[in-house]
C-alpha cells in the first residue's frame, strides 16, 4: 500500500491508471472478511460473462439481480466497464429499483464510454417531460450528471426548462444541475448566470440553498444578483434546509463584508494585538464612540443578525459554527459573545466536530478573552481525548490566562504534566511559558515550578523544562544565576540533545555570571565531544568561543582543542562553524578587522524570543473555513473582504416590483408551498424580534451614559421617520401582501408592531388563509398561526389553540366580522403586518414619559380594545404623571435599582393589563447579567415578563415595558427581580387610578352610562376647595393626575365629566366632579366595581382638597 | 462539495468507495493511511488531512474510517456533520453500522448514498424522507420482494420534501399511538483527590419515539424550564414559542427523533451522585504499592446507582495486582495497565471497595503518577438536574395517545484526578 505513494500525484487522472490499480489492489487480500453475504463480491471476471447474459435476459428479477451485483463491483472499486452496453439497455425499464441502480452505473461510467451513453439520452429526455415529479427530477440529475461534453446543448436546455418548473423539487434539481454543466463547460457561465439570477429570485426554500451554493461556484463576484434577494434570502433563512443555511450564510457573510460599514469602532479596538484594548473600561469606549461620528447600522445589517440568532440554536453543528462566524465577522463586538455558549455546547459533540470548533475558537480567544473566559473549564483536558483535542485546549487555556485566573490554570497544567501521554506533558511546559511570559506576575513562579520539573523522571519533561527555561532565563537574565548553576549540574544527566543544547547556549551567553561552572562544562563537553549530536556540537563550538573571549585565560587550550575536533567533524556545518569561529577569535595578521568585533559579535544582548500561539495568524482566513483549519488557502477559497468606508448605496436591495397576485393564487397543488409571506409568520424558529431589539437596545442605552446620544437617537428616528413616510407611500400601492421587508427595520416596524394588536392580526389571517390552498399544510399552519397569537397573549389556554385549529371557518366568519369596521386601518398596514415575526416589547430607550409617538396615538384611539360599545372609545391618557416609585433600592438591590412608573398606555400584551414601565440602573462597577422576573406572588397573577436583559453595563440603564394583570384591584404585584446571582423580592403597589384606561364617549352616551350605575353602584363626596381652582383646566389636572381617565366634553361649565374602564373587567367608571358655588364641589362616582368606586373616591378627595 | 467518500476499516482496506463526481482514484487515500500509521491511536488521526489536490475530511465512527474527497473550500464542520448523518442513517437502517452491515446491504447503501448526495451537495438527509424513497431492508420484505418483484425504492416524491414539515410524512397510521420520552442526563466531572469538584456539568437529551397517527400537535412543558441553560432543537421544535413561553410546541417526525438537547452549566450547583475515596501507595525501594478504593452514593436523591464501572490506567511500573473486592469482578490487563472493576449495583448498606496490592517492576523507581480513575454509574428515574417533564398535550387529532416519560442519568466523561497538593506551585513567591 505505501508503495501507491509514490505515484499518489496520478491519482488525479483518471481513466488509464486507474484500472491499473484496482488490479493490484486485488492482490491484497481480502478475502478472509468477504463473508456469506458478501460472495458476491469475490466474483472474478470471468464471471462478468452471466453477468451480461442475465441482463440481457428477458426476466426482470433476473436484471435487477444483476444490477445489483453490478453496483455491488462499483462499490468494491471494480472494473465494471465492459457490461456498459448490456447495462444501458434498461435505461427504460419500467422496474424503478433497476432503472436507479442503471442510473447508477451510468454516472459512474458514461465518462469512459460516451458514445454508448448517447444511447440513453433520448429516453431522459422523454423522462425529463414525465408527469411524476420524482422522475423528471432523477432524468435530469442523471443527465448532468453524465459528463459527456457533446450533450452540453441538451443539458442547458434541459436546465432552463427545469427551472422553470413547477415542482420546487425539479427546480432544486435545476440549480445542482448548473453546477455540473459548469464544471464540465466553463463557456456556458452567461448562460448559466442567467438561469441563477431566475432560481435566486425563487420564493421556495427547497431551491435557495441550492441556487446560493451554484451561486458561490459558477458567479460568487456577482454580488449585484444578490441585491433584490439580500432580505428575501435572509427571511426565508430559517425554513432553509438545514445544509442550505450553511451556504446561505456564509455567502451573506461576504456579501455584507462589501455593503455595510463596519459595526467596530473606528480605531479598531480589537484590531490585531492590541491587548490593551481589552482592559479599557467600557466608559472610555462609549465616551470614543460617541465623540465619533455616529455610527448608524443599516437595517439590512441588523436583519441579517437577527435572522441568523436563533439558527444558533440548531442540531447541526455546521449551522451553528456558520452562524457563529457571521456574528464574529459581522456583529457588533458587543453582541459577539451571544455565540460563545453554542460553541461550547458543540464541544459536547463528536470528536471530529469538536476538534474543528476548537481550532475556531482558539483564533477567537486570542482576540476576545473574555468572550470564553467564563466556560474556562469547558477545556479542561480529559485524559480521554485524543492527542490533537487536547493540544488544542492546551492552546485555549494558554490564551485565556489572565492575572485572575493564572492560579487556577497553572494548578491545572500541574496535572497536565504529569500526563501519561509524553508529547502532552511537553506540550503543557511549552504553555506554561507561554504563561509566564504573558503575565509578568507569574513569571517567577513558573520558573520556580519549571526548574521543579528539572527533578522530574520524564526525560522528555525534563528536557522541554530545560529549553522553555532558557526562554524564560533570556527574557528576564538578572537575577536568575542560581538557576543557571542548577542546569550545569542536572547537565551530566540529561541526554535529549535540544536540552543539552539549550543549556550549553545559557552557559556561554552568561558565562560572566558562572565565571567558575562555564569553564569546567566546556572540559566535560571536550571530552565527550565526539559522542555528541550536532546541535550540541554547534553549541559546545559556540561555549567555547564566549569562553574564550571572557576567560581566555583558563579556556585557551581547551577552545582550541574543540576547534581543532571541530575541523574534522563529519558534518559540514560544523566544520563551517569552527573555521569561522577559529577565524573569528584567534588573532593572527590576515583578519584583524573582524576580531577586533569578536566581543560584540559574539556576546551581542541578544533579543529574548517571543513565546506565540500558533494560532495567531490564524485569523487572517474566514473562521469555519477550510483554509482557517489547515492554515492554508485551500482551492476555491472566497477572500473575505474589508468593510468598505463608506456604505455602497443601499437602495439596490429595495425590491420596487411586487410579483403578480397570481403568483399567490393557489395553483395546482405543485405550486411553491412555503410562500415567503407565510412562512415569516409561521416560522417554526421564528426570527425573534424580541430579543433582538433589545440587544440592540441595551447597546444604545450604553451610549446612553452620555447626553449626547439621546439627541443622536433623536435624530436616527427623524431619519427613520422621513424614510419611513417616503416608503410606506409606496407600500400602500402594494396591495397584495409582500414579505419583503420595509427598509427601515426600527421605527416603522415597531410601530406597527405595537399597533398590531391581537384583533388586528385576526384581521390579518384570513387573507394569509385565502392564499393558502393546501390540504395537509393546513393544520399546521394555523397551529402555528395561532401559537404565535398565544405567544403575544399568555392568557390564551390552550384549549383555545385547540378549538382554533379544529373550527377553523367558524372562527374566520368571526373574525372577519369583527374586523369591519377598522378596515381602513387595516389595509395600510398588513402589507408588512404579515411579515411580522412578533410582538416587541416596546423598546429600550433613555428616559422618556411618553414613548408612543403622536401618529401611533392616533393610531391607538382608532381601536377598540373593548367591547363596551361602539361609541365607547379608548382614547390616549390625558396625562402622564413624571412620578416615578422606587420598586428596589440600589442599597438592597446590591447595586441594582429599579423604578417603575405607569405609562398609561394600553398593555401591549393583552388589554386586561396595566403596563408598567420600569427602569432598572445598574450602579455597580461590573456588569450585571440576566436580569430576569422570577417567581410571583400570588401564583395565579398574570405578567408579562420582560424579556431577560442579558447583560447590564455598569452605570447603565435600561427602561422596560411589562404587562400586569391586577384583576382590578390595589393588591400588589409581588415578584422577585432576579439577576443571575441574585434575587430581589420586589412589589408593584399600583393606585387605584392606574387600573382604568380612558376612554371617551359623547356626553349622552355619559349620561346612559350613569344612569344604568345608580344606587349602590354609586358613590359620592362633598369637598372643599380652592376658588382660584374653580376652572376645568385646574380640575382636570388633579383628577388626571389620580386616575388615568379621559375627559368627556361638557356642556355645563360647572361640571365636569371624565370616563374609564377598568382595565381587567373592563366596567365603566364615570366621575362627575359638579361645582357648586364657593369653594364646595361633588364628586360622584358611578362604577359598578364599589369598592374601586369608594377607594378612587378617596384619592380624588385627597386630590382635590389639595388643589 | 464532497467528491467522492470511501469507508476503510480498521486494518485499513477501502470497503466501500462512491463518486458523486469525476472518479477519484482511491490512490489518494495512501495520505489517509500515512496519517493512520503516524497516528498512535485510532482515534488520533486528524480528521483534515491536506494533499496536493484534494483534502481528507473523515469521522471515525463505529471503528470504519468514513473518508470524504474534497477538492475545494467547504466549511470542515459541513462534511463531518453529515458523515455523521450518514452513519446515523445507516445505523438507523441495518441497526448497527458495521463494516459487515454495510457489505451485506451494499446495493440500499449506494441507494442511500445516491440520495443523500447530488452532485456533492446534500439531498435528503432526513430520514423520514428517506424512508419513503428506499425502504429499510427487512428480512420480511424481502421475501415478499423475491415473491412478488416489488421492490423497495418509492416510485413517488416524498411528501416530506416539499411540505413545511419535511421530517413527517403524511398518512401515519397507528392501531396504538403513543408517545415516549426519555430524558437522558449526562454528567461530565472532574473532580480532585479531596472530593471537591473540579468541573462539572450535566448535558441532557430528550429522545422520543413518537408513533402517532395523522398530523398530531404536541407541547411539552416542563416543570422548570429555567434550568435549561443552552439548547438546541430538533427543527421541528417552534423556536419563538419556546422564547416566548419556554413551551415545546412541535409536530414530531415520525419514530425515533432527539427532540432537545441540553445543557444545564456548572454555574448551577450540580449534585455529584458519587464518591470515591482511593490511596495508592508506593514506598520507596519496595516492590510492593498497596491499592485501596471505596466509593459509595452521595446525593443520588433516594435511587441506586447501577451498572457502576470503574476503570483506571495505572502507573507503568505496575507489573501486576493482586486485588480483592468486596463486590463485583475486576481485570487488570497487564499490557495496557488498564485495571477495570465492574462493581455493579452499589448497596448504600455496604460500601464495594477494592483492596490489595500491587507488584511492581523490580529495580524501577517508585511510579510518582497518580492515576485518574474514571467512573461510570447510571441512576434510573432520576434526571440529575431536577428537570421535570410537567405535561405533554396533543392538538390536531381526535384520540388519546398513550403516553410516556422516563428520566435517567448516566456518567458520561466522569473521572477523579489525582492531584498532588503538596507539590502545588507557590503562587506568591
Amino acid at each position: 500500500m505505501l508503495s501507491m505513494s509514490t505515484n499518489n500525484l496520478s491519482y488525479s487522472d483518471q481513466g488509464g491508471t486507474d484500472s491499473a490499480v484496482e488490479v493490484g489492489q486485488e492482490t491484497t487480500p481480502t478475502s478472509s472478511n468477504a463473508g456469506a453475504g458478501f460472495g458476491l463480491f469475490s466474483v472474478d471476471f470471468k464471471k462478468n460473462e452471466d453477468l451480461k447474459e442475465m441482463l440481457e435476459s428477458n426476466k426482470e428479477s433476473l436484471k435487477l439481480e444483476a444490477m445489483k451485483r453490478v453496483v455491488g463491483l462499483i462499490a468494491k472499486g471494480k472494473n465494471a466497464s465492459e457490461l456498459f452496453p448490456a447495462v444501458v439497455k434498461n435505461v427504460a425499464s419500467k422496474n424503478i429499483e433497476l432503472k436507479k441502480l442503471v442510473y447508477v452505473y451510468l454516472v459512474r461510467y458514461a465518462e469512459e464510454q460516451q458514445d454508448l451513453a448517447l444511447l440513453s439520452i433520448s429516453t431522459f429526455q422523454r423522462a425529463l417531460k414525465d408527469p411524476n415529479q420524482l422522475i423528471r427530477a432523477s432524468a435530469l440529475r442523471v443527465l448532468s450528471s453524465i459528463r459527456v461534453p457533446i450533450i452540453v446543448p441538451i443539458m442547458m436546455l434541459a436546465i432552463k426548462e427545469a427551472a422553470s418548473d413547477m415542482s420546487p423539487y425539479v427546480r432544486k434539481t435545476s440549480a445542482h444541475a448548473i453546477q455540473k454543466l459548469y464544471s464540465l463547460d466553463q463557456d456556458q457561465k452567461e448562460l448559466l448566470i442567467e438561469v441563477i439570477e431566475k432560481l435566486l429570485k425563487d420564493k421556495s426554500t427547497l431551491v435557495a440553498g441550492s441556487v446560493v451554493m451554484a451561486f458561490e461556484e459558477v458567479c460568487p463576484d456577482r454580488i449585484d444578483l444578490i441585491h433584490k434577494n439580500y432580505r428575501k434570502l435572509c427571511n426565508l433563512l430559517v425554513d432553509v434546509e438545514e445544509w442550505g443555511q450553511v451556504v446561505i450564510i456564509s455567502m451573506l457573510t461576504r456579501y455584507a463584508r462589501t455593503q455595510f460599514t463596519s459595526p467596530w469602532k473606528e480605531d479598531g479596538v480589537f484590531d490585531e494585538h492590541n491587548e490593551r484594548a481589552f482592559y479599557e473600561s467600557d466608559e472610555e469606549k462609549t465616551r470614543d464612540e460617541t465623540e465619533a461620528k455616529p455610527y448608524m447600522m443599516d437595517p439590512d445589517h441588523r436583519l441579517l443578525l437577527r435572522n441568523t440568532k436563533p439558527l444558533l440554536q440548531s442540531r447541526n453543528t455546521a449551522v451553528v459554527m456558520s452562524v457563529a462566524q457571521l456574528y464574529w465577522h459581522l456583529a457588533p463586538k458587543n453582541e459577539v459573545s451571544i455565540v460563545t455558549k453554542s460553541l461550547v455546547r458543540l464541544l459536547r459533540s463528536h470528536r471530529e466536530v469538536q476538534y474543528i470548533v476548537l481550532q475556531n475558537i482558539a483564533t477567537m480567544s486570542i482576540q476576545r478573552k473574555g468572550m470564553f473566559e467564563p466556560y474556562m473549564k469547558s477545556f479542561y483536558v480529559r485524559s480521554t481525548d485524543a492527542t490533537h483535542i487536547k493540544s488544542l485546549k492546551l492552546e485555549i487555556l494558554t490564551s485565556l490566562a489572565n492575572e485572575a485566573n493564572i492560579s487556577t490554570i497553572l494548578r491545572e497544567f500541574q496535572t497536565y504534566v504529569k500526563s501519561q501521554d509524553k508529547q502532552f506533558a511537553a506540550g503543557t511546559i511549552q504553555a506554561i511559558g507561554r504563561c509566564a511570559t504573558n503575565i509578568s506576575e507569574v513569571t517567577d513562579t513558573c520558573l520556580n515550578g519549571l526548574v521543579l520539573l528539572l527533578s522530574n523522571r520524564d526525560e522528555t519533561v525534563v528536557a522541554e523544562s530545560v529549553v522553555v527555561i532558557r526562554k524564560l532565563l533570556q527574557i528576564q537574565p538578572t537575577q536568575h544565576s542560581d538557576i543557571i548553576k542548577h542546569m550545569a549540574k542536572l547537565f551530566d544527566n540529561i541526554t535529549v540533545p535540544m536540552a543539552r543544547a539549550s543549556i550549553l547556549w545559557l552557559m556561554g551567553e552568561y558565562c560572566e555570571r558562572v565565571p567558575k561552572i562555564a569553564p569546567d562544562v566546556l572540559r566535560k563537553m571536550a571530552k565527550s565531544f565526539t559522542s555528541e549530536e550536532d546541535i550540541v556540537k554547534l553549541q559546545t563550538v559556540n561555549l567555547a568561543a564566549k569562553l574564550y573571549l571572557t576567560n581566555s585565560k583558563q579556556t585557551k587550550l581547551l577552545t582550541q582543542y574543540i576547534l581543532n575536533l571541530g575541523k574534522y567533524d563529519q558534518n559540514y556545518d560544523i566544520r563551517d562553524r569552527t573555521r569561522f569561529i577559529r577565524q573569528l577569535i584567534v588573532p593572527n595578521d590576515k583578519n584583524g578587522a573582524l576580531s577586533k568585533y569578536a566581543h560584540r559579535i559574539l556576546l551581542a544582548p541578544k533579543p529574548a524570543p517571543v513565546l506565540e500561539s500558533a494560532y495567531k495568524d490564524r485569523d487572517r482566513y474566514q473562521l469555519g473555513t477550510l483554509s482557517h483549519t489547515i492554515n492554508t488557502k485551500a482551492s476555491g477559497y472566497l477572500e473575505l473582504s474589508d468593510w468598505p468606508a463608506v456604505a455602497p448605496d443601499q437602495s439596490v436591495r429595495n425590491v420596487e416590483v411586487i410579483e403578480p397576485v397570481k403568483e399567490w393564487a393557489p395553483s395546482l397543488g405543485k405550486t411553491v408551498k412555503s410562500k415567503p409571506a407565510k412562512s415569516s409568520d409561521d416560522k417554526f424558529y421564528s426570527d425573534s424580534g424580541e430579543e433582538e431589539e433589545k440587544g440592540s437596545g441595551s447597546s444604545s442605552s450604553e451610549d446612553g451614559s452620555s447626553s449626547s446620544s439621546s439627541e443622536e437617537s433623536g435624530s436616527d428616528a427623524e431619519s427613520h421617520v422621513q424614510k419611513n413616510s417616503s416608503q410606506t407611500s409606496e407600500e400602500s400601492d402594494k396591495s397584495s401582501s409582500q414579505s419583503e421587508k420595509s427598509s427601515s427595520e426600527s421605527d416603522s416596524e415597531k410601530k406597527e408592531r405595537k399597533t398590531k394588536t391581537p384583533l388586528q392580526k385576526k384581521t390579518v389571517k384570513p387573507t394569509a388563509k385565502d392564499c393558502d390552498s393546501d390540504e395537509n399544510g393546513n393544520v399546521a399552519k394555523e397551529a402555528n398561526s395561532s401559537s404565535a397569537e398565544e405567544s403575544s397573549s399568555d392568557s390564551e389556554s390552550d384549549s383555545d389553540t385547540h378549538t382554533d385549529s379544529d373550527s377553523g371557518t367558524e372562527h374566520k366568519k368571526k373574525t372577519k366580522s369583527k374586523a369591519k369596521p377598522k378596515v381602513e386601518v387595516k389595509s395600510t398596514k398588513d402589507v408588512s403586518l404579515l411579515d411580522l415575526g412578533d410582538f416587541t416589547p416596546a423598546p429600550v430607550t433613555q428616559h422618556k414619559s411618553s414613548v408612543l409617538s403622536p401618529s401611533l396615538l392616533g393610531d391607538l384611539e382608532g381601536l377598540s380594545l373593548s367591547n363596551v360599545s361602539s361609541t365607547i372609545q379608548l382614547s390616549g391618557p390625558a396625562f402622564v404623571p413624571e412620578k416615578s416609585h422606587d420598586l428596589l433600592h440600589r442599597m438592597t438591590g446590591k447595586g441594582l435599582s429599579a423604578q417603575y412608573q405607569f405609562p398609561r398606555q394600553p398593555c401591549l400584551y393583552q388589554p386586561t393589563m396595566v403596563s408598567v414601565q420600569i427602569s432598572l440602573t445598574n450602579t455597580t462597577d461590573h456588569p450585571l447579567e440576566q436580569i430576569h422576573i422570577g417567581d410571583r406572588s400570588p401564583t395565579g397573577l398574570n405578567i408579562h415578563c420582560f424579556n431577560t436583559i442579558e447583560c447590564l453595563e455598569p452605570e447603565a440603564s435600561v427602561t422596560v415595558f411589562m404587562g400586569i394583570d391586577f384583576n382590578d384591584s390595589t393588591q400588589a404585584a409581588n415578584f422577585q427581580l432576579c439577576t443571575k446571582e441574585d434575587h430581589f423580592s420586589v412589589s408593584i403597589q399600583p393606585a387605584i387610578g392606574e387600573l382604568l384606561l380612558p376612554i371617551t364617549m359623547t356626553e349622552l352616551d355619559f349620561r346612559k352610562e350613569q344612569g344604568k350605575l345608580l344606587g349602590m353602584n354609586e358613590s359620592s363626596a362633598t369637598i372643599t376647595m380652592a376658588a382660584e381652582n374653580m376652572t376645568s383646566q385646574p380640575i382636570s389636572r388633579p383628577v388626571a393626575t389620580v386616575a388615568n381617565l379621559g375627559m368627556v366634553p361638557s356642556s355645563q361649565d360647572n361640571v365636569h365629566r371624565f370616563a374609564g374602564k377598568t382595565a381587567n373587567s373592563g366596567a365603566v367608571v364615570l366621575v362627575t366632579v359638579e361645582l357648586r358655588g364657593e369653594s364646595t364641589a361633588l364628586i360622584t362616582i358611578n362604577t359598578e366595581k364599589s369598592v374601586m368606586g369608594s377607594m378612587l373616591l378617596r384619592d380624588l378627595k385627597l386630590a382635590l382638597a389639595q388643589a | 462539495m464532497i467528491h467522492s467518500l470511501f469507508l476503510v476499516n480498521s486494518s485499513g482496506d477501502i470497503f466501500l468507495e462512491k463518486h458523486w463526481k469525476s472518479v477519484v482514484s482511491r490512490s489518494v487515500c495512501d495520505y489517509f493511511f500515512e496519517a493512520q500509521e503516524r497516528a498512535s491511536e485510532p482515534e488520533n488521526v486528524p480528521p483534515v488531512i491536506p494533499t496536493p489536490h484534494h483534502y481528507l475530511i473523515s469521522v471515525l465512527r463505529h471503528r470504519i474510517y468514513f473518508v470524504a474527497v474534497i477538492q475545494s473550500e467547504v466549511p470542515p464542520l459541513f462534511v463531518i456533520e453529515f458523515l455523521h448523518r450518514v452513519v446515523d442513517t445507516f445505523q438507523d437502517y441495518f441497526g448497527v453500522c458495521t463494516e459487515a452491515a454495510i457489505k451485506d446491504n451494499v446495493v440500499v447503501v449506494y441507494e442511500l448514498l445516491e440520495e443523500m448526495l447530488d452532485n456533492g451537495f446534500p439531498l435528503a438527509t432526513e430520514s423520514n424522507i428517506l424512508k419513503e424513497l428506499i425502504k429499510p431492508p427487512t428480512i420480511l420484505r424481502t421475501v415478499v420482494n423475491t415473491i412478488t418483484g416489488s421492490t423497495n425504492v418509492g416510485e413517488q416524491l416524498p411528501t416530506g420534501q416539499l411540505s413545511v414539515v419535511p421530517w413527517r410524512r403524511t398518512g401515519v397510521k397507528y392501531t396504538n399511538n403513543e408517545a415516549y420520552f426519555d430524558v437522558v442526563e449526562e454528567i461530565d466531572a472532574i473532580i480532585d483527590k479531596s472530593g471537591s469538584t473540579i468541573t462539572a456539568e450535566i448535558q441532557g437529551v430528550i429522545d422520543a419515539c413518537v408513533k402517532l397517527t395523522g398530523m398530531p400537535d404536541l407541547t411539552l412543558s416542563f416543570m422548570n424550564p429555567r434550568l435549561l441553560d443552552d439548547v438546541s432543537f430538533h427543527p421541528c421544535v417552534r423556536f419563538k414559542r419556546w422564547e416566548a413561553e419556554r413551551i415545546l410546541s412541535f409536530i414530531p417526525p415520525d419514530g425515533n427523533f432527539r427532540l432537545l438537547s441540553y445543557h444545564v452549566s456548572c454555574q448551577n450547583l450540580v449534585a455529584i451522585p458519587v464518591y470515591v475515596k482511593h490511596n495508592i501507595t508506593f514506598r520507596e525501594g519496595s516492590s510492593q504499592g498497596r491499592f485501596e478504593l471505596t466509593l459509595g452514593p452521595k446525593q443520588t436523591m433516594g435511587k441506586g446507582l447501577e451498572a457502576v464501572l470503574i476503570s483506571s490506567q495505572l502507573p507503568r511500573g505496575v507489573l501486576n495486582t493482586n486485588l480483592n473486592p468486596s463486590q463485583g469482578t475486576y481485570n487488570f490487563d497487564p499490557v495496557t495497565k488498564l485495571l477495570s472493576w465492574d462493581v455493579g449495583k452499589i448497596n448504600p448498606q455496604k460500601l464495594p471497595s477494592l483492596k490489595g496490592s500491587m507488584s511492581l517492576q523490580a529495580g524501577a523507581s517508585k511510579p510518582d503518577e497518580n492515576p485518574t480513575i474514571n467512573i461510570q454509574f447510571k441512576i434510573q428515574q432520576s434526571a440529575l438536574s431536577g428537570l421535570k417533564v410537567n405535561r405533554l398535550d396533543m392538538y390536531g387529532e381526535k384520540y388519546k395517545p398513550f403516553k410516556g416519560i422516563k428520566y435517567m442519568t448516566k456518567a458520561g466523561k466522569f473521572q477523579t484526578k489525582g492531584l498532588l497538593r503538596g507539590r502545588a506551585w507557590d503562587l506568591k513567591n
